[in-house]
Parts: C-alpha cells; sequence; structure tokens
C-alpha cells in the first residue's frame, strides 16, 4: 500500500490537514502544556489551539500558527475534536524525542471530521509511520473571560529569571502568593510552606523585567500544584508576561521560540485561590 | 534570649557554606546551628549517632560576622535547608552575596540570598531550640594519622560501587595503604566482588603509623566529606586508632561510619572512631565515624546483633544505650554546672585526659585486654563535658563552647 501517495490522493476528504517538516515545532509547545491526558484542539484559517484544562481553575492553550506549518489547509471554518495528548505525544516523538543529529521527522497531520481518527503519518530517513489516534468528543472549554482592558498589573520578564523559582518552589505550600505593586516590593513571589516561608523580590530596574506596568497594589494567591505545571513552559521559553486583572485571575503568556527560530506563544489561566484578607498578609 | 547573629557571606565562601551543608545532609536529618563567638559551628549527626560531623567557619569565613548575646543553639530540618542550598551551580553563578541572621522573636532563621538582577531570595526558616550538639572525641591523642590530598582520596574512592555502605582502610607501617571494600561476615565471600586497591606512602603528605592498622567505616559520609575537601583543594587528615590497643578515651574521631566500635570497647579491642578533618584558617571541618575492628570477627558480629536497638532508640540517647554510641554529648544550656574536676579551659582534650588518667592505670600499663566497664567510660564522658558546659554557660559562655569544639 502506498501510505504516502495516499494523503495526496485523498486529500479532498479531510476536513484538516497540515504538514510539518520537523515534528518537533509541534511536539515541543505540546509538552508545554502536557499536565493532563487529554487536550482539545481547535483548527482555524489561522492556526491550531490545544487547550488543557485543570479542576475547572487551570486553562493551558498552546497556539501553533498557520504559518508555523508548511501546509495547513482547513476546508471549514472551525474544526474540533478532543484526543488523547499522551497519546499523541507519543506519536509525534515515535522516531525519538531528542534533537539529534541527521534530519528531522518530517508530519503530516490529516483529520476527517467528527468521528474519524487523526492520522498521523511521520517520515524520518526513508521510514514512514501512520498513527491513527481516536478522536472524541469535544468538550466545552472554560472561558476565563480575561480581557486585556481589566489588566490591572503586567510585567514582562526574561524567563530565565523565573526558571529557578519555579523550579525551587516549596510544594509544601499550598499556594503561591504573588505581589504585584507600582510600590515596594513591586513584584514578589512567595510560599508558605511547613519550614518556613520563601519570598522571591524583583526590583522593577532588573535587567530581566522588560516591561513593568503595575497600576496598583495586588496580592493574590493561586494553588501551587495548579501552578507548577507551567513550569514546563516556563523551561521552554525564552520570555513570560505575567498579567492580574481586577478579579485577580492571572495570566501566564510564554514566548517559545521553536528550532527553526519562529516565535509560538503558550498561555496559561488561574483562578485566584481565595481572597486575602489584610490580616493574613 | 537577647541572643543573635548577623553575618554576611561573599563570593565563592557562598559556594563552600553551600558545600557544606551538602555534606551535612549525607550524615543526619537535623542541622545544628550554633553561632559562636569566634565561629559559626553547623554539626549533624545520624539517627544512631554513629557518625557525626561538624563544619566551624571562623568569623574571618565571612565577609561580616556578628554574635551577640548569649549562647543559642537551634536546629533546623536538614531538608529546608538543602533547599535553600540545593543548586551549587546556580549559587556560584547567580548568587553575589548571603545574609544570616537569627530572628529569636520570630523563631526564624533568616537566610537572603542577593542574586544577580536585583534578585532576593528570602527564606524564613523555622527552627527548634535544642541542646548544644557536641561529640566526644580527640583527634590529637590518635597515634595514628595518615594526611592526604583530597583528591587522592576521592579517585580512590570512585572505582568502589556508589550503594557500598562499609569501606576498609588497611594501613601498615612500611607504607602501604589498601582500601577494600568490606564485606560482611556472613556473608560469602566467595560470591562477592571485592575489590582492592592500594596507595604508597608517598602520596600521602603525612603518614604516621605506630603498627598495621585496620579500620572500617560507612562511605557514604565519608564522600560527603571529600567532596567538600576536593572542592576546597585542602588535605584530609584521618586520625584512628590501632586495632587492639586499649587507649579509649583517646578515640580520634576522623570520618566515622558505624557503631561497630562500641562493642570493641567492651572487649578492651576498641579502634575507636575514626576521625577526619580538613583544616584551613577559616574553617574546620571533622567527621567522626565509628569503625568496626575488622581483627576481631566476633565483636563485629555483636555488633550487627546490636545494631536494631540502637535505631529503635534515636533520640533516646542519654540512656543506656549511649553505651553503643560515640560518645556524644548534649550540654543542657541552663544546667547548672557539676561538680566540675576539669573546670580548666580546653574542652576536648581535658576531658579526655581526665577520663584517660584512671584508664591508664589498669590499662596501657597493664596490657590487660579488659577495659572499665561502659558506665565508667560514659559518666566520665559526661561528668567532664557537663562541667565545661556548665562552665560555659555560667563565664564565658560561646568561647568555651567553641573551644570543645575544636
Amino acid at each position: 500500500m502506498p501510505f504516502l501517495t495516499q494523503p495526496e490522493v485523498d486529500d479532498e476528504q479531510y476536513v484538516l490537514t497540515c504538514s510539518l517538516d520537523n515534528a518537533r515545532n509541534l511536539s515541543n509547545i505540546l509538552k508545554a502544556i502536557h499536565f493532563k491526558d487529554h487536550a482539545s484542539c481547535f483548527a482555524t484559517n489561522n492556526g491550531l489551539k490545544v487547550t488543557v484544562e485543570n479542576a475547572k481553575c487551570l486553562q493551558a492553550n498552546a497556539f501553533i500558527q498557520a504559518g508555523i506549518f508548511q501546509e495547513f489547509n482547513i476546508r471549514e471554518e472551525s474544526v474540533v475534536f478532543r484526543i488523547n495528548l499522551t497519546v499523541l505525544l507519543d506519536c509525534l516523538t515515535i522516531f525519538g524525542a531528542s534533537a539529534g543529529p541527521g534530519t528531522p521527522t518530517a508530519l503530516k497531520m490529516c483529520y476527517q471530521g467528527y468521528g474519524h481518527p487523526l492520522v498521523l503519518f511521520l517520515e524520518e530517513g526513508g521510514v514512514v509511520t501512520v498513527c491513527k489516534i481516536h478522536t472524541q468528543e469535544p468538550e466545552e472549554t472554560l472561558d476565563f473571560d480575561f480581557c486585556s482592558t481589566n489588566v490591572l498589573n503586567k510585567i514582562i520578564l526574561q524567563s530565565e529569571g523565573l526558571r529557578e523559582a519555579f523550579a525551587e518552589l516549596d510544594m509544601t505550600s499550598d499556594f503561591l502568593q504573588i505581589i504585584m505593586s507600582p510600590d515596594k516590593p513591586y513584584f514578589r513571589l512567595s510560599t508558605f510552606g511547613n519550614a518556613g516561608s520563601a519570598h522571591l523580590d524583583y526590583p522593577k530596574d532588573s535587567d530581566l523585567i522588560e516591561a513593568f506596568h503595575c497600576t496598583q497594589t495586588q496580592t493574590n494567591r493561586y494553588k501551587i500544584s495548579l501552578l507548577k505545571p507551567s513550569t514546563k513552559a516556563l523551561a521552554l521559553s525564552c520570555k513570560v508576561s505575567i498579567r492580574t486583572d481586577n478579579r485577580g485571575f492571572l495570566s501566564l503568556q510564554y514566548m517559545i521560540r521553536n528550532e527553526d527560530g519562529q516565535i509560538c506563544f503558550v498561555e496559561y489561566y488561574c483562578c485566584p485561590d481565595e481572597e486575602v484578607s489584610e490580616a493574613d498578609v | 534570649m537577647g541572643e543573635g547573629v548577623k553575618c554576611v557571606i561573599t563570593g565563592t565562601n557562598i559556594k563552600a557554606l553551600g558545600r557544606a551543608v551538602h555534606s551535612l545532609s549525607r550524615i543526619g536529618d537535623e542541622l545544628y546551628f550554633e553561632p559562636l563567638e569566634d565561629g559559626l559551628c553547623l554539626r549533624s549527626v545520624n539517627s544512631s549517632r554513629s557518625a557525626y560531623a561538624s563544619f566551624t567557619l571562623a568569623p574571618l569565613f565571612f565577609h561580616s560576622y556578628e554574635a551577640t548575646g548569649g549562647t543559642c543553639h537551634c536546629k533546623i530540618h536538614m531538608k529546608t535547608v538543602i533547599s535553600v542550598f540545593r543548586s551549587l551551580p546556580s549559587l556560584e553563578k547567580t548568587v553575589e552575596k548571603c545574609l544570616i541572621s537569627l530572628n529569636a522573636e520570630k523563631s526564624r532563621l533568616v537566610i537572603q540570598l542577593l542574586c544577580k538582577y536585583g534578585i532576593t531570595k528570602t527564606h524564613n526558616l523555622s527552627y527548634q531550640d535544642c541542646e548544644s550538639l557536641q561529640a566526644v572525641y580527640n583527634p590529637d591523642t590518635c597515634p595514628n594519622m595518615l594526611r592526604a590530598p583530597a583528591r587522592l582520596l576521592s579517585d580512590a574512592v570512585m572505582h568502589f560501587p556508589q550503594t557500598l555502605a562499609e569501606i576498609t582502610i588497611m594501613a601498615s607501617p612500611c607504607g602501604k595503604v589498601t582500601l577494600r571494600n568490606y564485606v560482611e561476615e556472613d556473608i560469602d565471600s566467595t560470591k562477592t566482588m571485592l575489590t582492592e586497591l592500594s596507595l604508597s606512602r608517598d602520596e600521602f603528605l603525612v603518614y604516621q603509623l605506630k603498627k598495621q592498622s585496620d579500620i572500617t567505616f560507612c562511605l557514604r559520609e565519608f564522600r560527603g566529606l571529600l567532596s567538600f575537601a576536593e572542592s576546597t583543594s585542602l588535605p584530609v587528615s584521618i586520625h584512628f586508632n590501632t586495632a587492639g590497643l586499649h587507649c579509649l578515651t583517646c578515640c580520634p574521631v576522623l570520618w566515622e561510619s558505624t557503631l561497630h566500635t562500641l562493642p570493641d570497647l567492651e572487649t578492651g579491642q576498641g579502634v575507636g572512631p575514626a576521625v577526619f578533618s580538613v583544616d584551613d584558617t577559616v574553617l574546620e571541618v571533622h567527621f567522626v565515624l565509628a569503625t568496626l575492628s575488622d581483627t576481631d570477627r566476633a565483636s563485629q558480629s555483636e555488633s550487627q546483633y546490636n545494631r536494631p536497638p540502637l535505631h529503635s532508640s534515636e533520640d533516646d540517647f542519654l540512656g543506656d544505650d549511649i553505651d553503643y554510641m560515640i560518645a556524644m554529648e548534649t550540654t543542657v544550656t541552663h544546667s547548672p554546672p557539676p561538680s566540675s574536676p576539669t573546670f580548666c579551659g580546653h574542652s576536648c582534650i581535658n576531658p579526655f585526659q581526665e577520663a584517660q588518667d584512671p584508664l591508664s592505670d589498669d590499662e596501657p600499663d597493664a596490657g590487660v585486654p579488659g577495659t572499665p566497664p561502659n558506665k565508667k567510660f560514659r559518666s566520665l564522658f559526661f561528668g567532664s563535658i557537663l562541667a565545661n558546659s556548665g562552665h560555659s554557660n555560667q563565664e564565658i559562655l560561646a568561647e568555651d563552647s567553641d573551644r570543645e569544639e575544636e
């Protein structure tokens, strides 16, 4: 059976077809949101958005814009399906996950529509693997209604500055407290664990901070177990934008540069844990 | 309470402090933090109290060092301290200054790391007030001493598997030092792999040996010391007694690994703990590891037999189990001094000499392989130590307990 020619021949039957010269450009960014088994995929003319949620409090989105793909064809206005992300990642890295020397794995991904599997053709050095992954009933995703006009505080900093902080988070603390303020301490991350508290202070004029727009002092707490997975995105990213809105909702946007130098974004939204009373601070 | 400490560490010494904490973390679950007038003491002891380590950082080690008020002793969970100094490479790369202060009012030990880009990490660690931790040992009275570059020892130890529990060092006066993995008696030696490695005396900086001596001690703790010593490029001194000698009171403690020594003491075949030390003008490191006398198989099995009770009585170390430990001291800070035979100064040496006299009466001279009963042994240690601690509490607290350490 001529696997390779099959997709070309049957392209008309697919509502979504896309191809990538380097499958890692997709797998790496999906790893940044891989903290649950299942993900929802949305494809539009702009590209592909993959969403993972946890506990109705956290949402992570990976955006792979159409320009990243060598070919991106969509026959409907939008295509939605749910898929096992663990399986998808296993398939994408079936020839090995690390960036070794030699040729990268090429990918062609096709979806015929509701009720059909997602079909992956992976090719490396003349060896072709065809993977068919069952798709599932799409589920409604959370709408955090995070609107940039409601953003009170925003800090953009180089990821390097947060990496160690997140890697060493005291996991015996229930929450991570984030203070963002136009005045001292400007930007502070705190944990309160079994062994005492730890504070991390960033001055606003630090070389790590590229933009500092804080209008109002806000102290919010976020479940540390929810935020911990964002470390994966942090590790891949070069810059991160931290924003909080008037409700205390947190948005973390990670700018990730792929192996071809193209930019993708991963975004985490998180609900605040609870109202922090003055006495607690 | 009024006690307090404030110190600032800069440059490469931050990493040295980090390494010290990493070494100590190989010993016990708790870090004893003791700021004294003439230096900061960091100590740890393992749960079976067969291994003890102490780092004394002189005021010169610090950019500034200020210990005020009375003595204070506190212990902190090793895990929390290690989390502050977890990544040694990043300590070196990013941390520019380290501030340590004790906030007695809030019962917090504050460790502040000032990092690159103006980032400040502040750790407020909870601690427990505790008694001072002192091991009783005196390397100076050990007849045998080997000193070698840390590199030599770590290169030698490297060839042994990471899982190996104990290692035997056999040193002969003719100038050969052999390292061998220790195989327990009940294991068929024909079915296990033996690793043996010999070093010549030329490679040692000091080679002081009276007669053929074998000591067996824990490797894990020893590796901890070596990694510290290697980073400072300082030589490691190993003080130990010769198996079969009866000089119980002067067990030199270098790095000791097992409890097996004490049964030996009973039979008069004691080797005493081995003391491993690294000295510099700004820091002094002692590891005291219990040793197992390989020359006396009987005592070995006895000690194995004795092991379980040791573990079960971790905290009860003022009880009879003290007999099996390195003579370890806790000095109660506020205890009044008991009748103090050794009121004069040098805590470590004097107690030992004090203790040695009665022993030497019936032992080295007579050459009898029977030692005084353990209880006597213990009380001797305790008496002298308590005397000292009392002395330090009432008169010049900090100074004296520091000497004890030395």
